[in-house]
């Protein structure tokens, strides 16, 4: 699932590695979704969405409107 | 590699029932070359060896229900269904060679190295497919 997880990230200068952090996964956990080869559960991407105080249709881009 | 703090709890609990096995396994082929056992108590001895193996599967189970990574979770369940798939599809192959005399009979507890075997190949499937492997392997 394409995703603006990367350009948020960047945006707050943090590292993969940080975001994991905040978000208690792995580093690999956020390089998968982040590269939308893994895409996280309804609650997953709800703390995600939550940690950038976004909704999720602003992180994620929903696969049926999706290029 | 993720170490998890669950991946750590399994690793303990492989490392010890790993050394359990070890040790049952030694005492069971010693009672046995030595005549030691016999009637009912050759069958626990005989036993003893498999009950750290089904320990470790136990773990593994335990492994997955408490990892909070979910897509460490995804990696593991990937990696035991190949390692399922190649067991069983080798299990069923061979049982049929058996059957019409083409091969040898092999010992039912190789079963166990064939699916740590498939754990490898689920292993390097989920590296060559998302470049990431779990650590159950």
């Amino acid at each position: 699932m394409e995703n603006r997880l990367r350009v948020l990230r960047a945006e707050r200068n943090w590292s993969q590695g940080d975001l994991a952090e905040r978000l208690e996964v792995s580093r690999q956990s956020v390089n998968a979704i982040e590269t939308g080869k893994y895409d996280p559960s309804l609650p997953l991407a709800f703390r995600i969405a939550e940690l950038f105080g976004l909704a999720i249709e602003d992180v994620f881009v929903s696969p049926s409107r999706a290029h | 590699m993720p170490w998890t703090p669950a991946a750590k709890r399994y690793n303990v609990r492989l490392i010890l029932l790993s050394l359990l096995y070890g040790a049952f396994l030694i005492l069971a082929v010693y009672g046995f070359r030595h005549h030691l056992v016999a009637g009912a108590t050759a069958w626990i001895v005989a036993i003893l060896p498999a009950l750290p193996l089904i320990g470790i599967f136990a773990a593994m189970g335990r492994y997955l229900v408490e990892e909070q990574d979910e897509y460490i979770r995804m990696l593991l369940v990937r990696q035991m269904l190949w390692a399922m798939g190649f067991t069983m599809s080798c299990a069923t192959v061979w049982g049929f060679l058996d059957n019409f005399g083409l091969v040898g009979h092999v010992d039912g507890y190789w079963i166990v190295a064939l699916w740590y075997f498939g754990q490898g190949i689920g292993a390097c499937v989920n590296r060559a497919t998302l470049g990431a492997r779990a650590v159950c392997s």
